[in-house]
């Protein structure tokens, strides 16, 4: 799995926020690859810089020093506007807090990054956006209003939409962060799913049963990359839901 | 990005927050119809004014005595007459674009009918003070020069008397009142004119040949209180001012810079004074209007405002899944617009239908004006679109990261 090309390719990254009296350094040059069809989980303690990293790699921030390649391309030489077209067409982004707009349908929300691609029809754009809800279970959903799903049903939303564009990769920045066991593993039994069918993953997670999911584990500290290393015995999400006690086993336990 | 696309989202954005676009919107829709409203009434009751004033007959001419002594120092002091019979023939003769002349003497009391009784105002005049004042009988006939010279002791009277001294079954032509205690007999009514634009009843009144009134009920009082005239045509109106100014000048002995013992007052003046009084009160109107927009404004300006914070993050969402900052700024941009729109439009029917249930309950005159429309209705959308793009703008420059961290 790990001979495709390089897509992600960072060297040197560094982000200093300038807090005026401080300067907090999140980034203190960090050099990693990611390959097409990767699956890589990045853990590390509170304030390490995961999320600074992810930010700057999905084009949500800049840094402040350092090189970043994005499928050949060279994210600094490029202007703004070029950068929105990366995020949308190259790059899907799922956050923690999942970030889907209020009081609109599921189909609406997984829609909403075509709407930004002037190419499509509004057929292909229900089309496409419906595959993605139907990748991630909830086609029968599509016309629900975010109110009436519960967090998981959300995240899986979110994940739709970062799907629907069918982006070079996907990057999730604690997607399992506000979720329990069983509903994390569910979203992880997508993300497995997804990238069993190619898509290149990296997500960030607390949690050291979530990341032996991934194949690769990259561990930050400092703002550093400080230990890597490719997981031995990969789980399998569906087999450790199906291990996973039902509701109503634990009271009867 | 394509137009239609901008609209599905700008529509859909408005749909999903109707609290916010309603409350925009009423800022918008009371500013606008607050507007239309008090300009039309302010509009509508000039109009009116200008009407009833026009109803006084298409050229009048009034000169009113003043109180100051004729002839200057040389006559006799106290003497408080100013305009006497001989002026009024002088005017009727020398000035030759003066059509008709009339004195009036005007007096109240009261007019007995049998056992019933009015008090109204007695007007004592020549005929031709109908053609004056573009008068009409409803029945009977005017009295003649010969009851003027006679001073014959007949009268016509206006519909409120009539309704006042005699039943629905008795034709007032031909019957014997006592007016101050003198009898007269009726020989005309004149047509129903109803309210005076100062709200004075134009039907209460009493006419009766000059003479007879000067002579027999203003006691031992000679001077002119009044005289009507009229010009050849409309165009000659300020040509028989004039003339009788000069003609008035003359007999009384006047010096060119002289002030005058006398007013003249043409219909045009006339109506140039009601209406810069009424447009006081325009004045008045519009300012309570304006402040009314400038509130509406602030309102719809708040509300962009404290949405900004939702709507920062919504930016940031939008620009994290790859929308360009001129697609954020688009779409606020028609958000805006169409806000405005809307709203404007439901203020104009708002303010149209207001001012219409106006003139039907209250009886105001009310005119609603097109530039009372254009000008609120562009007012709030200018600052409905200035408050609702420039969040967006300062948003849509900031990098995804930072719109989505906004507190
Ligand atoms: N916008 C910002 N302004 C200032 N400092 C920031 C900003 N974002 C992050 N930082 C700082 O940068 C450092 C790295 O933050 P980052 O969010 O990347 O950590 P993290 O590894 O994601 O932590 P966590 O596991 O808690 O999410 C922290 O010290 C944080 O306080
Ligand atoms: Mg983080």
């Amino acid at each position: 799995m790990n001979s495709g090309e390089i897509i992600i390719s960072v060297e040197e990254l560094t982000k200093v926020f300038d807090m005026g009296e401080v300067k907090v350094h999140a980034l203190r040059g960090v050099n990693m690859n990611i390959q097409e069809g990767e699956f890589v989980a990045i853990m590390g303690p509170s304030g390490s810089g995961k999320s600074t990293f992810m930010n700057i790699v999905g084009c949500l921030d800049l840094p402040t020093s350092g090189e970043y390649i994005l499928d050949g391309l060279n994210v600094k030489q490029i202007d703004k506007d070029q950068l929105a077209r990366l995020r949308n067409r190259k790059i899907g982004f799922v956050f923690q807090t999942f970030n889907l707009l209020a009081r609109t349908s599921a189909l609406e929300n997984v829609e909403l990054p075509l709407l930004y691609n002037p190419d499509l029809k509004a057929k292909e754009r229900r089309e496409k956006a419906m595959n993605a809800l139907e990748m991630v279970g909830l086609s029968k959903w599509y016309h629900h209003y975010l109110n009436q799903l519960s967090g998981g049903q959300q995240q899986r939303v979110a994940i739709a939409r970062s799907l629907v564009n069918d982006p070079v990769i996907i990057l999730a920045d604690e997607p399992t962060g506000n979720l329990d066991t069983r509903t994390s593993f569910e979203v992880m039994e997508i993300f497995q799913d997804l990238n069993f069918r190619g898509k290149t993953i990296a997500l960030v997670t607390h949690e050291a049963d979530i990341s032996q999911f991934a194949a690769r584990n990259v561990m930050f500290r400092d703002g550093r990359i400080f230990k890597e290393k490719l997981v031995a015995k990969i789980k399998n999400a569906r087999t450790e839901l199906e291990a996973l006690p039902e509701e109503d086993d634990i009271f009867s336990l | 990005m394509k137009f239609l696309n901008l609209i599905i989202i700008a529509v859909r954005s408005l749909n999903k927050n109707k609290v916010r676009s309603l409350l925009t919107m009423l800022g918008i829709i009371i500013g606008v119809a607050s507007v239309i409203a008090m300009l039309a009434i302010g509009q509508g009751s000039r109009k009116s004014i200008e009407d009833q004033i026009s109803n006084l007959g298409t050229n009048v001419i009034m000169i009113f005595p003043g109180a100051s002594s004729r002839g200057g120092v040389s006559s006799a002091a106290g003497s408080a007459v100013s305009l006497d019979m001989e002026d009024v023939i002088s005017i009727s003769n020398d000035c030759p674009s003066v059509k008709y002349v009339s004195p009036v003497a005007r007096t109240s009391g009261q007019v007995i009918a049998g056992a019933r009784n009015w008090n109204t105002q007695l007007y004592g005049i020549y005929p031709e003070y109908l053609e004056i004042r573009n008068l009409e009988l409803a029945s009977g006939e005017m009295f003649t020069e010969t009851d003027e010279r006679r001073a014959s002791k007949v009268c016509i009277i206006g519909e409120t008397v009539v309704e006042n001294l005699f039943d629905d079954y008795t034709d007032p032509i031909g019957q014997k009142i006592r007016i101050k205690k003198i009898p007269f007999t009726i020989i005309g009514v004149l047509k129903e004119r109803g309210q005076s634009s100062m709200g004075s009843d134009q039907d209460d009144i009493l006419m009766a040949p000059f003479s007879t009134v000067q002579k027999r009920m203003r006691g031992s009082r000679r001077d002119i209180q009044q005289i009507y005239a009229s010009a050849q045509t409309e165009e000659q109106i300020q040509d028989a001012s004039d003339e009788i100014d000069e003609l008035l000048r003359q007999r009384m002995k006047l010096a060119k810079n002289d002030d005058a013992p006398y007013m003249i007052r043409t219909q045009t003046e006339i109506v140039e004074m009601f209406t810069s009084t009424s447009d006081t009160m325009i004045v008045l109107l519009a300012s309570i209007a304006s402040i009314s927009l400038i509130v509406g404004g602030i309102g719809i300006m708040n509300i962009m405002l404290v949405s900004v914070t939702e709507r920062t993050r919504e930016i940031g969402l939008r620009m994290a899944i790859g929308a360009r900052g001129k697609d954020i700024l688009r779409q606020f941009l028609l958000e805006a617009v169409l806000l405005s729109l809307i709203g404007g439009i439901l203020g104009v029917g708002l303010g149209t239908l207001s001012s219409t249930l106006v003139v039907k309950l209250m009886g105001w005159p009310v005119l609603v004006t097109s530039y009372s429309i254009i000008l609120s209705f562009s007012f709030a959308t200018v600052i409905g679109v200035f408050f609702g793009w420039y969040p967006a703008k300062k948003a849509a420059n900031l990098i995804p990261m930072d719109a989505l961290r906004y507190e």
